[in-house]
């Protein structure tokens, strides 16, 4: 008897298993099929920026749904990296720093592209459930800590490393899709991830997740790697450098005798 | 040229840096000082990491001193006995200071303490500088180009114990208020991240009665060592040199701190001491300017540590 009920108990649970990614089929009778022109940057001495194509087609078996609007959303996500956020405020004439939060690891890049304005591409409610024009922790702040997380989101979007660009995505027959993502001259090494959502009346059908490898190459990695391996010896080699650059241009100069 | 720097994680123009660095070579090798005060807010302006370009900075500064101290040495314009005591007494400082910076990161006005010693330190050490180069100068005006040679004026410092004679600079004087001016220096350099040749150069000529010409020479000789002694610590403590970046700096440091050496020698001891001065006082004036006036933005984001 007991046996019994432990097999049934582990069908079930099979079946809930098996079962849960096919929930959603009936639903999403539209999915996504996404590329990126490159899954890894290679950041060497020439790295001045670069360009990912991220395209894709929505896949379907039925006819096109007349009537209802398709959209597709997309955000690339660099390394989440914790960070100080200090606010200054003036006392006795002077402005010093007065108050400080940590919020934790905020991405260090933040990328939303969309194929139409974003309130018609999502509704807010969906947007804000699956975290996907700002990150989650960046809007669940409380009292205090939320003008700080604000600050960062301003901060980071005047300095290139936040963006929302609205409209950015081509998308042709309601079944291919094409954007470009910019990625900064300040990148930082790591996992970058590219969501794609596709999405009908503000709400989600459809998402596929990619990633792009970042990783510092050839002598950007050999002299990263020795700054952390072998820091005194890199710190004297830093040294002897300077000390020949100095001797060696004094002594240049005076053969020069000008 | 595009670069990017492996350590600082940034993008930069190359020629930009080389520029940077013969700026501040050029000042290192007129004045003596290290140019510290000046090489972190201008890499900071083209996007390098603030902590990155202190010790970057600290590594450049070594380069143009050993160039600017070359150039000195040929003139023969370097006390090297007092460069030695002035270093045994930095070292007593900077091991003082380094204690008190960390109380202060602790208690976490680090950044204030620092601008207001800087305003503080500058205001006062340029004013003097700029009255008394003024007055000399007026003073060889009116007596008609005839100027009153002293090898140098008779202070109290004159009557102290453990007397030393430092050729280079024509003094017979004791060894305890260079160890003290030392000692300050070096503390003051480890809290507020600066060589220090700043304080060092008007303390040399007006505390210790130095010739102006000797000054220059024997500041950096020490700025070598205290820098060298920064870089260091930074690469193995927090692993911010970049030796990219450093390297570019240095280019434009070595032959800018030459350049500065041979223009410094056409120019008359009280002229160097004005314009010193007035370098000072505008390096005071920003930084005050700085804890007045409103900021733009009352957020500023740093690197931190995972809690």
């Amino acid at each position: 008897m007991m046996r019994l009920f432990a097999l049934r108990a582990a069908l079930l649970a099979t079946l809930a298993v098996t079962a849960l990614p096919v929930m959603p089929l009936p639903l999403a009778a539209e999915t996504i099929v996404a590329g990126l022109s490159q899954s890894s940057v290679s950041i060497t001495a020439d790295y001045a920026g670069s360009e990912i194509l991220i395209y894709g087609a929505v896949k379907r078996e039925e006819p096109i749904l007349p009537g209802r609007s398709l959209r597709v959303i997309i955000t690339v996500s660099g390394p989440d990296l914790p960070v100080v956020v200090r606010r200054k405020d003036r006392v006795g004439g002077i402005w010093i720093n007065t108050d400080r939060i940590r919020p934790g690891a905020v991405p260090s890049f933040y990328a939303v592209a969309t194929s139409a304005p974003l309130e018609d591409a999502i509704s807010p409610e969906e947007d804000l459930m699956q975290g996907i024009t700002l990150p989650r922790i960046l809007r669940d702040g409380d009292a205090r800590s939320q003008p700080f997380l604000d600050a960062i989101r301003r901060i980071r979007t005047a300095e290139g490393f936040y963006s929302v660009k609205e409209n950015t995505i081509a998308l042709t027959e309601e079944t291919l899709f094409r954007t470009d993502v910019l990625l900064p001259t300040a990148l930082v090494e790591g996992n970058y991830t590219v969501r794609v959502f596709l999405t009908r009346d503000g709400k989600v059908v459809d998402s596929v997740k990619r990633t792009i490898w970042v990783r510092k190459a050839g002598l950007e990695r050999f002299i990263y790697n020795a700054a952390h391996d072998q820091p005194l010896l890199y710190g004297l080699a830093s040294l002897l450098m300077a000390a020949l650059a100095g001797w060696g241009a004094s002594a240049l100069f005076s053969r020069l005798r000008w | 040229m595009q670069l990017y720097l492996p350590i600082a994680e940034v993008s930069v123009n190359a020629y930009a840096l080389i520029g940077i660095g013969g700026l501040v070579g050029f000042l290192s090798g007129l004045f003596g000082v290290g140019g510290g005060f000046l090489i972190t807010p201008l890499l900071f302006f083209i996007g390098v990491p603030p902590g990155v370009a202190v010790a970057t900075g600290a590594n450049q500064v070594v380069a143009s001193s050993i160039s600017g101290v070359m150039a000195q040495l040929k003139r023969k314009a370097v006390d090297f006995r007092m460069g030695a005591v002035l270093l045994i007494g930095g070292l007593f400082g900077s091991g003082i200071g380094i204690w008190v910076f960390a109380r202060l990161t602790a208690l976490g006005q680090v950044d204030l303490f620092v601008q207001l010693a800087y305003v503080m330190f500058l205001g006062v050490v340029g004013a003097m500088m700029m009255q008394e180069s003024l007055r000399s100068m007026l003073r060889a005006r009116r007596a008609g180009g005839v100027v009153i040679r002293r090898a140098h004026v008779h202070t109290w410092v004159h009557g102290m114990p453990f007397k030393m004679k430092f050729r280079a600079s024509g003094l017979y004087i004791s060894v305890l208020p260079p160890l003290a001016i030392g000692a300050f220096v070096g503390f003051l350099s480890a809290v507020m991240g600066v060589g220090g040749g700043f304080i060092m150069v008007p303390a040399m000529i007006y505390l210790l009665g130095m010739p102006t010409k000797v000054v220059i020479g024997t500041s950096l000789f020490q700025i070598i060592f205290t820098t060298a002694f920064t870089t260091v610590m930074h690469a193995v403590a927090s692993q911010t040199v970049d030796i990219m970046l450093a390297l570019l700096l240095i280019v434009g440091g070595v032959i800018g701190a030459q350049f500065g050496a041979r223009f410094g020698v056409r120019l008359k001891a009280e002229q160097l001491r004005i314009l010193l001065a007035a370098l000072v006082l505008l390096v005071c004036f920003k930084v005050a300017m700085d804890l007045v006036l409103t900021p733009a933005e009352f957020y500023s984001i740093m690197p931190g540590r995972l809690p």
